[in-house]
C-alpha cells in the first residue's frame, strides 16, 4: 500500500469516525420529569438518562441557598429559592451528553456544581475513542512521519 | 532558527529594563491578587484574587505560555523579584561580588525536584479550597512570595524557583515540548571561555539565576529563561532558538524525581477531570471538607492513584516485554512519553475550567475587591459559559494529539528497543478514561 494511498485511507476513515450515523433504536418519545434536589454543591439525580425528542421537565428543587440549573448546549436556565421549586421543560432535540451546571453564585464550590444530562447516547464519547484509535494507528502506518 | 538574530529582539532581551517593566507590573498585580484574596469579597467568582488567578492566569499559562513558549512565564514571573533584590542589594545596578546575606549553596539532597513534587501535592490536596477561597488564594500567594524572600536570604540563586516553586515544576517538565529554547551556539566557545561568566556572573551581569551552567544544557527543564546569560556572555553564544514542539523529549529522562513528575501531573489532570468537572457530588464534598473523615479518605486515594496506582500500572505494562535494560531505567526512559499526553489533559482540562468560568473575568475586572465598584462598566457582566459547542471537539483534538505525540515520544526514547507497544495501550486506556471523565 503506498503512503498516499494509506494517507487517504486514514482520511477517510477519519471521516466515518466523524460523521457515520450510529445504529439507533427508533423510540417513541415521552415525557420525562425529573425532581432534582440542589444543595451546596451536588444536584440529586446528578446524571439524567433521556431520548432524544423526549419532552424533559426538571423541577428544580433547592433545599439550602438559591440555586440554578444552566444547561451547556441548550443555552437554557431555571432558578430555585431555597425551600423553593422551579421548572423547566424543553424538548430533548439534541442527542450527545452536555454538563448542567449552577448560574447563581451558591458558594465556595459554585463553579463546580455540575450534572449531566445524556440524550441518546453519548456519541462523541465512542468517535473521540475511535480517534484515538486512529491515532494510534496512523503511528503504525506511517512511521517515516512519527520518527522524523 | 535563531530568534535572537532580529536585531530588536536581541537588544530588548539584552536591554535589563524591558523585563523589569513587565516584572513591575506582574509584581503590582500579584500584590493586588494577595490583597484581594485577603480582603476582598469571600466569594471567589466575584474576588480578583480568585478570577486574575485561577481562571484568566491559568488558562493563559497552561493554554498558550507553557505549550509554545516553556518557561515563559518564570521569565516574567514575580515571585522571586524581592527576595532577589534583597540577595543582590540592588534592582538594575553592575553587580557586587560580596554577598550580602548568607548565599549558602542548597544542600545536595535538595539538588532536585522532590521538594517541588511534595508542594506541588500538597496544594493539589488542597486544591478545591485553595482554588474557590480567596483568603487562602491570597494566604498561599504570600507564602510563596515570602518562602522565596526567605530562601534567598539563606541560599544563593533563585533556590526557591529552582528547587520548591510548585507550579515552576511542572513548567520545567512540560517546557521540554515547547518550541522554544535557549541554546548555547558553539560548545567550544564554552569550554575555552574563562571565568564562565554567564554562571558565575560578571561586570555587565549576574551569573545564572536558575544554577544552569549554559554550556552543558540539553533541555528547557530547568532554564529559566532569565535571560542573564544573553547579556553576560563575552562571546555572544547564547541564542533563543525556535524548534520544532517536542524537541527536548526525544530524549528520555534519566531522573526519577522527573519521572514522578510525569506521573504526579498525569494523574493530577485525570482526578480534576473527575472530581472538579465530573456529576460527582460526593467526590466535590469529600475534596472540599478538609480534616473530615472523607478528606482524609479522598487524599488517600489521590496519593494512592498518582504513587502507587499510574506507576505501578505503568511498570506492570513495561515488564510484558522483556529487555535487558534494568527495569527502573526502562521506567524512568519511558515515562517521559506520559509528558506530550499530561500536557495535553491538562489542556483538554483547562479548556472546560476556563471557558466555562471566563465570563467572570469581566465582572471581577470593574469591581475587583467585590466591594459594589464598576470601574469600566461591566461590573454586572453575566455569567454565560463561553464557546461551549466546540469544547467537546477541542477537548477531543488536544486528547488524540496528545496521544499520537506520546506514541511518538515512546518511540523516540525507547533505549532498549523493545516493544512499545504497552506504553501506547496505557496511553490509550488513559485517553480513553480522560474522554470518559471529559466527555
Amino acid at each position: 500500500m503506498s503512503y498516499r494511498f494509506a494517507l487517504l485511507l486514514l482520511v477517510m476513515a477519519g471521516l466515518v469516525v466523524a460523521f457515520a450515523p450510529l445504529p439507533v433504536q427508533p423510540i417513541t418519545p415521552q415525557e420525562r420529569t425529573f425532581e432534582i434536589d440542589a444543595h451546596q454543591f451536588a444536584y440529586s439525580p446528578s446524571e439524567l438518562h433521556v431520548n432524544p425528542g423526549d419532552t424533559v421537565t426538571i423541577q428544580l428543587v433547592s433545599t439550602d441557598v438559591v440555586h440554578g440549573l444552566y444547561v451547556d448546549g441548550y443555552d437554557i436556565s431555571v432558578e430555585a429559592d431555597p425551600g423553593q421549586s422551579a421548572t423547566l421543560t424543553f424538548v430533548a432535540d439534541k442527542p450527545g451528553s452536555f454538563r448542567f451546571r449552577c448560574k447563581v453564585t451558591c458558594g465556595a464550590m459554585h463553579p463546580f456544581m455540575i450534572g449531566k444530562l445524556t440524550v441518546g447516547t453519548n456519541d462523541w464519547l465512542y468517535r473521540s475513542i475511535g480517534f484515538s484509535l486512529l491515532a494510534i494507528f496512523a503511528f503504525f502506518r506511517f512511521p517515516r512521519v512519527a520518527k522524523d | 532558527m535563531e530568534l535572537t538574530r532580529l536585531p530588536f529582539l536581541k537588544s530588548a532581551l539584552k536591554n535589563r529594563y524591558p523585563q523589569l517593566a513587565v516584572f513591575i507590573v506582574m509584581l503590582v498585580g500579584y500584590i493586588f491578587a494577595i490583597l484581594a484574596g485577603l480582603i476582598g469579597t469571600p466569594v471567589g467568582s466575584h474576588n480578583f484574587s480568585i478570577v486574575f488567578v485561577w481562571i484568566a492566569w491559568w488558562a493563559i499559562l497552561i493554554l498558550v505560555a507553557v505549550p509554545f513558549f516553556g518557561r515563559g512565564w518564570c521569565a516574567v514571573c514575580p515571585i522571586p523579584l524581592p527576595g532577589e533584590w534583597l540577595q543582590r542589594g540592588a534592582v538594575l545596578s553592575p553587580p557586587d561580588k560580596r554577598p550580602k546575606w548568607l548565599n549558602l549553596r542548597v544542600p545536595k539532597m535538595f539538588r532536585n525536584i522532590w521538594l517541588q513534587n511534595i508542594f506541588f501535592l500538597m496544594l493539589a490536596l488542597f486544591s478545591s479550597v485553595l482554588l474557590t477561597t480567596p483568603n487562602v488564594t491570597g494566604i498561599v500567594l504570600a507564602a510563596m512570595l515570602f518562602a522565596a524572600i526567605g530562601l534567598s536570604i539563606i541560599f544563593e540563586r533563585r533556590a526557591f524557583c529552582r528547587y520548591l516553586c510548585p507550579v515552576g515544576g511542572f513548567i520545567g517538565l512540560y517546557s521540554q515540548t515547547a518550541p522554544i529554547e535557549l541554546r548555547i551556539k558553539d560548545k567550544q566557545v564554552c569550554v575555552t571561555c574563562e571565568g564562565k561568566p554567564c554562571y558565575n556572573g560578571s561586570q555587565v551581569g549576574y551569573g545564572c539565576s536558575w544554577d544552569v551552567f549554559p554550556g552543558g544544557m540539553t533541555k528547557n527543564t530547568y532554564c529559566g529563561l532569565c535571560m542573564e546569560c544573553i547579556r553576560t556572555c563575552p562571546h555572544d553564544n547564547i541564542a533563543v532558538n525556535l524548534r520544532p514542539f517536542s524537541a527536548d523529549v526525544a530524549k528520555p529522562t534519566a531522573r526519577l524525581d522527573e519521572a514522578f513528575k510525569a506521573f504526579i501531573m498525569f494523574g493530577a489532570a485525570m482526578i480534576y477531570a473527575g472530581v472538579l468537572l465530573g456529576p460527582w457530588g460526593t467526590l466535590k464534598d469529600a475534596a472540599y471538607n478538609v480534616g473530615t473523615g472523607a478528606w482524609f479518605i479522598y487524599a488517600a486515594v489521590f496519593l494512592a492513584i498518582i504513587f502507587i496506582v499510574l506507576p505501578g500500572l505503568f511498570t506492570l505494562a513495561i515488564m510484558t516485554t522483556k529487555s535487558k535494560q534494568a527495569l527502573k531505567q526502562r521506567f524512568m526512559s519511558l515515562s517521559t512519553a506520559l509528558i506530550p499526553l499530561g500536557l495535553m489533559f491538562w489542556v483538554a482540562f483547562s479548556l472546560s475550567f476556563v471557558l466555562t468560568n471566563a465570563s467572570y473575568i469581566l465582572a471581577a475586572l470593574s469591581d475587583p475587591l467585590g466591594l459594589g465598584w464598576n470601574l469600566f462598566g461591566t461590573a454586572n457582566a453575566a455569567w454565560r459559559p463561553m464557546l461551549t459547542t466546540i469544547l467537546a471537539p477541542a477537548q477531543t483534538l488536544a486528547l488524540v494529539v496528545g496521544l499520537f505525540w506520546s506514541a511518538r515520544t515512546a518511540q523516540k526514547v525507547n533505549e532498549a528497543g523493545t516493544s512499545t507497544i504497552p506504553v501506547f495501550v496505557y496511553c490509550f486506556v488513559a485517553t480513553s478514561i480522560m474522554l470518559w471523565l471529559l466527555l
